[in-house]
């Protein structure tokens, strides 16, 4: 090699040279992109809904349109006061950027904290399952901390309120394998007939390790842990008991309870 | 200097004589973790051969210019750039592939084969050339996926390509799968074995031992 090649305005040059058109070739792609990208993520939130209130799994994309056009219906609620919320649009609407924003947030202090998710949003985003005018199941979005990554998913509940019909995370960076299992159908399916709440309307949802003991009179609202994945199982009884508690949708739930859903 | 290979040549000596996989021992990572169904093992392949087959063109094409100083840290520009864009593109158009390749693709950065024919073939050939080299590794470290995801998904699952082939006990059928073998230490068994047949086949490529056991000489034990 000559030495006019290896000298360091060379090397500088050639650096940014290459730095320059790698990442014009790389934010090009990543800009042209996003549209699609960001369609496939709603799609696969709204399948991820319909799996979760029980509608169906492994749909087509026109099958998810379609379904969740007709059967689902969208409501924002305000955490605070547990009242829905007019003069947002819930398609467009965005808890989790309103989460990020001070202003439509609150910061939540240590004791506060359980799902370990630092600010929690002002309004978000429910979903209402209806059948023939008449409310199914309720949706609520769930999230927290596990191991290694924030689970975002939902819990659907039935009409009474208490009895669960699936529980799900649509993203997660937990370990393949061990926490990863919080995707396994077959953990998915211990959830649906548990009871949230006991009847003094506190949250009783456990998840345990060691197994459920079927014969317990407490196995109604118990859920084996995963096997390996102690802490994103903990992560999992955490986010569920901040999301039901005074936090979360305690007052949202009441107010369902009191006027009905 | 030595003549230069055919394009047959870059092609094709690298499906048998010598696969990335199975003689390089290169790239066995991935080939445990996405192979345990046919459908990602064939994504990550046509993943992992694109961005080998541009990485060598482009490294090629300026390969005169690259200083010997930063050449690394060049090569690695260009192989993460065109990663990130094959992800951006599978996030796309193949969501929910992308979803269960997970890391994976983002590792094709870290993929000893694209770094080892970028250093090893690209910086020394012309472009197109090197392209036909990428696409020829490509393919060697294709077909060891597709064979291990064919044997893997068939095998510890009943399916190909997520279509019934052999109808499981537990759905009414007759074949109990073997659930060993959808855990990536399988995959390891399996690449061993291919390489006792390749090399039992290609005598060539066994390699001289390093060192020699010395016969018994005495018949007192060892101690």
């Amino acid at each position: 090699m000559s030495s006019k090649q290896e000298s360091t305005i060379r090397t500088l040059l050639v650096a940014l040279t290459v730095s320059l058109v790698a990442s014009v070739f790389v934010a090009g792609s990543a800009v042209a992109l996003k549209p699609v990208q960001v369609e496939n993520r709603l799609l696969d939130k709204q399948r991820s809904i319909l799996a979760i209130a029980g509608l169906g799994d492994d749909l087509s994309s026109a099958q998810v349109k379609e379904l969740f056009n007709s059967r689902i219906k969208a409501r924002v609620v305000d955490l605070g006061s547990g009242e829905y919320k007019d003069g947002f649009d819930p398609v467009t609407f965005d808890p989790l950027k309103a989460a990020k924003d001070p202003k439509t947030s609150a910061a939540l202090s240590g004791e506060e904290d359980k799902a370990l998710i630092k600010r929690r949003e002002q309004f978000t985003t429910v979903y209402m399952v209806e059948q023939d005018g008449k409310v199914e199941s309720v949706i609520l979005p769930i999230r927290g901390y596990g191991l290694w990554s924030t689970l975002h998913g939902f819990l659907a509940v039935k009409s009474d309120l208490n009895t669960v019909v699936g529980l799900g995370f649509y993203q997660h960076a937990e370990t393949p394998g061990l926490g990863g299992e919080v995707d396994n159908p077959k953990w998915k399916a211990l959830w649906p007939g548990k009871t949230l709440f006991n009847d003094a309307g506190k949250p009783i949802i456990k998840v345990v390790k060691g197994g459920v003991d079927p014969a317990s009179p407490d196995a109604g609202h118990q859920v084996d842990a995963l096997a390996g994945a102690t802490l994103t199982s903990n992560g999992v009884d955490r986010l569920l008991q901040f999301w039901l508690g005074e936090q979360g949708f305690g007052p949202y739930l009441a107010k369902l309870r009191q006027q009905g859903v | 200097m030595a003549q230069q290979p055919t394009v047959k040549e870059v092609l094709f000596n690298p499906v048998f004589n010598n696969n990335p996989i199975a003689l390089q021992i290169l790239g066995i990572c991935s080939a445990l973790a996405v192979t345990s169904n046919l459908k990602t093992a064939l994504v990550m392949a046509i993943a992992l051969t694109l961005v080998t087959a541009f990485s060598n063109l482009f490294i090629s094409l300026i390969r005169a210019q690259i200083p010997g100083s930063i050449r690394m840290i060049v090569q690695m520009v260009i192989i993460a750039s065109l990663v990130i864009v094959v992800d951006q593109l599978l996030r796309a158009f193949a969501f929910s592939l992308a979803k269960q390749l997970s890391v994976f693709v983002g590792l094709i950065i870290t993929n000893c084969i694209v770094m080892g024919r970028a250093e090893a073939f690209a910086m020394q050939n012309p472009p197109m050339l090197s392209f036909w080299d990428g696409i020829g590794n490509g393919l060697g470290y294709s077909a060891m996926l597709v064979a291990l995801g064919i044997i893997r998904e068939l095998f510890g699952a009943g399916k190909l390509l997520g279509i019934e082939i052999l109808p499981l006990i537990k759905d009414g059928g007759w074949y109990l799968p073997n659930g060993l073998l959808l855990l990536p230490p399988s995959a390891f068994f399996l690449i061993g074995l291919f390489i006792w047949g390749l090399r039992t086949w290609k005598r060539n490529q066994v390699e001289t031992p390093t060192f020699r056991m010395a016969p018994q000489v005495s018949d007192r034990e060892a101690y």
